[in-house]
């Protein structure tokens, strides 16, 4: 009685479960796999898979310095944004923790980027960053400097794309600093007022160490995200000049849909597929165990 | 403010706070600077956005110009059409999946949440090109369907609701199998309403993320038709189309619009939102 009781709900349950799972393997496992599959291959007739020839085209891959250089960006971009974009979130966070005047709107103000889709941000960018109107060129003007090429000097060109992104993203990081700190017992302020400890190093010996969990989380986020955000690249870059904002994922969407080369972009996919994998071990292993949320 | 300084102890001990607030202050300007500039230029004409003058008159032509110019209408509503659709999707089947995860005995249950969980990573666009390839097997290239269909089985969805759901009491679920309802009906009966905090939050999540969503919908569109307001966007504003400067602002502030105003009149959900469906 129980026991087909218990085969009933096993088969509900798998039934519920279903939908999802078709879905799953449609857009994501199956995916996965034939990606991988076809970095193993040579291209055929229309991107079909060919012929096997093992890591070959990884090698093709790595012996290739435009791919060094996208990663090496891709990299740039992470240390350029990270840190940079977490730094001011924390201190956002802290500034609308307080009492402010005006708290509301300087959140708000904070907040607001978060909320624009990537391209329309890059829209208003591209504004700022043009070469004989962009308003930068016109402040530099005023200094009596002459203006620069913001997006098209391949030595600046990455610089600005992160600049765009650490606006973009450090409102997004101050809520989860927000909370953390809103959930802070009050308790640890009252006792270190008592004792006199000075702002500086009640900061750094009780708030930023209460704060690490945040920072680990936000920094998986915030690793994520660096393979992952590609929208700005195509209003303000494509990638230019000469590979100089290229990325990651935005040298897959090249490869694939401009080059029509489905094999060296399933490689590149694969490698960023390598990355998230071990952010994703990162998360699983260090951040769940160390980590309490709530 | 200090003035004097006889009282240099008690006037460090303010002017440091004052000092922040200057700062605080400077940083939202900046912050929100770009947003409002975008405004500015919006409703004035062209030839004042190079020859910046706070008090230009004001037009509402940049507005009828980028409306003229591209297909917003179509835009609007591809775009409502995709974010309702995916939003929809995504609560039937997370709310089913998490159901089964949080509630019904499965072989190898937590091997199969784990792969599941593996999505949070590996995300639609990065396997754009195999979902390209599997988007047009299925028939789904230009279509609404095609943009929203690999989001609709969401790993995040399914995570919060199982949280959700395996924090209400089995009692309640007895209570209502008493009363003679099946397994369906205590999922819409006892589950779900108890879980609408949940799917607030990741409702307003998910339709920010699809609403500003980019790389995906401009592979998978390749008309009109189907466009929603991002793709639009950025093909209307490409540097080589040759349209100016205000016209272009105008532009992104139609795009942004909705959600902006949405944002604006329910902020503490937005940012709520965010919170819960980050925290994972």
């Amino acid at each position: 009685m129980s026991f087909t009781n218990h085969r009933k709900m096993q088969l509900y349950g798998a039934l519920l479960l279903l939908p999802a799972a078709v879905l799953l393997t449609t857009f994501a496992y199956l995916p996965t796999v034939t990606t991988v599959i076809n970095s193993l291959f040579l291209p055929g007739f229309r991107g079909a898979p060919t012929e096997f020839v093992g890591l070959e085209n990884y090698q093709v891959l790595f012996d290739d310095p435009t791919f060094w250089k996208v990663a090496r960006n891709n990299l740039i971009y992470a240390v350029g944004t990270i840190p940079t974009s977490i730094a001011l979130a924390l201190g956002m966070a802290l500034f609308v923790n307080g009492k402010l005047r005006g708290r509301g709107f300087v959140r708000m103000a904070y907040f607001t980027p978060t909320i624009l889709p990537m391209i329309a941000a890059a829209n208003i960018w591209m504004f700022f960053y043009a070469p004989q109107i962009g308003l930068f060129n016109k402040l530099l003007g005023m200094l009596g400097f002459s203006g620069v090429n913001w997006l098209g000097d391949p030595n600046l060109a990455l610089s600005s794309v992160i600049v765009m992104s650490v606006w973009k993203e450090a409102g997004f990081f101050m809520i989860f600093y927000l909370a953390a700190l809103q959930s802070m017992p009050p308790e640890l302020k009252e006792a270190a007022d008592l004792e006199g400890t000075s702002r500086w190093s009640f900061f750094w010996r009780v708030t930023f160490p209460l704060l690490m969990p945040t920072t680990l989380f936000v920094l998986i986020n915030a690793l994520i995200n660096s393979v992952r955000v590609v929208d700005h690249l195509f209003i303000l870059t494509k990638g230019g000049p000469n590979n100089a904002t290229n990325l990651l994922l935005y040298y897959v969407y090249e490869n694939a849909f401009s080059f029509f080369d489905r094999t060296t972009a399933a490689t590149i996919t694969v490698v960023i597929l390598l990355v998230l994998a071990v952010v994703a071990t990162l998360k699983f292993t260090i951040l769940d165990r160390r980590t309490h949320y709530q | 403010m200090n003035t004097t300084t006889s009282y240099a102890p008690r006037s460090r001990f303010f002017s440091i706070p004052a000092l922040e607030t200057v700062a605080a202050w400077l940083l939202a300007i900046i912050w929100i600077f770009p947003l409002l500039y975008a405004f500015w230029a919006a409703f004035h004409p062209s030839e004042f956005m190079v020859n910046f003058a706070l008090f230009a008159p004001l037009t509402l032509e940049n507005f009828t110009n980028a409306w003229s110019q591209a297909p917003f209408t179509r835009y609007y509503l591809n775009t409502f059409a995709l974010v309702t659709g995916v939003v929809i999707g995504q609560f039937v089947i997370c709310t089913l999946a998490a159901f089964a995860f949080a509630r019904f005995p499965i072989p190898g249950k937590n091997v199969l949440f784990m792969l599941v969980l593996i999505q949070l990573f590996v995300f639609p666009e990065v396997l754009i090109v195999e979902n390209y390839r599997i988007a047009s097997e299925l028939g789904l290239i230009n279509t609404i369907t095609g943009i929203g269909l690999p989001y609709v089985a969401s790993a995040l969805g399914i995570f919060l609701l199982r949280q959700t759901f395996k924090t209400i009491p089995r009692e309640l679920e007895d209570a209502a199998r008493i009363e003679g309802c099946n397994w369906l009906e205590i999922l819409w009966k006892v589950y779900v309403p108890l879980a609408k905090p949940t799917y607030l939050a990741y409702g307003l999540a998910s339709i920010s993320h699809h609403w500003n969503n980019f790389i995906w919908p401009l592979v998978v569109t390749n008309s009109v038709e189907s466009r929603p307001l991002t793709v639009g966007l950025g093909v209307f504003s490409a540097p080589e189309t040759g349209v100016n400067w205000a016209t272009v602002s105008a532009a992104t502030l139609l795009s942004i619009a909705p959600l902006l105003i949405a944002f604006l009149l329910f902020q503490r959900q937005f940012v709520q939102s965010f919170l819960r469906a980050g925290i994972r």
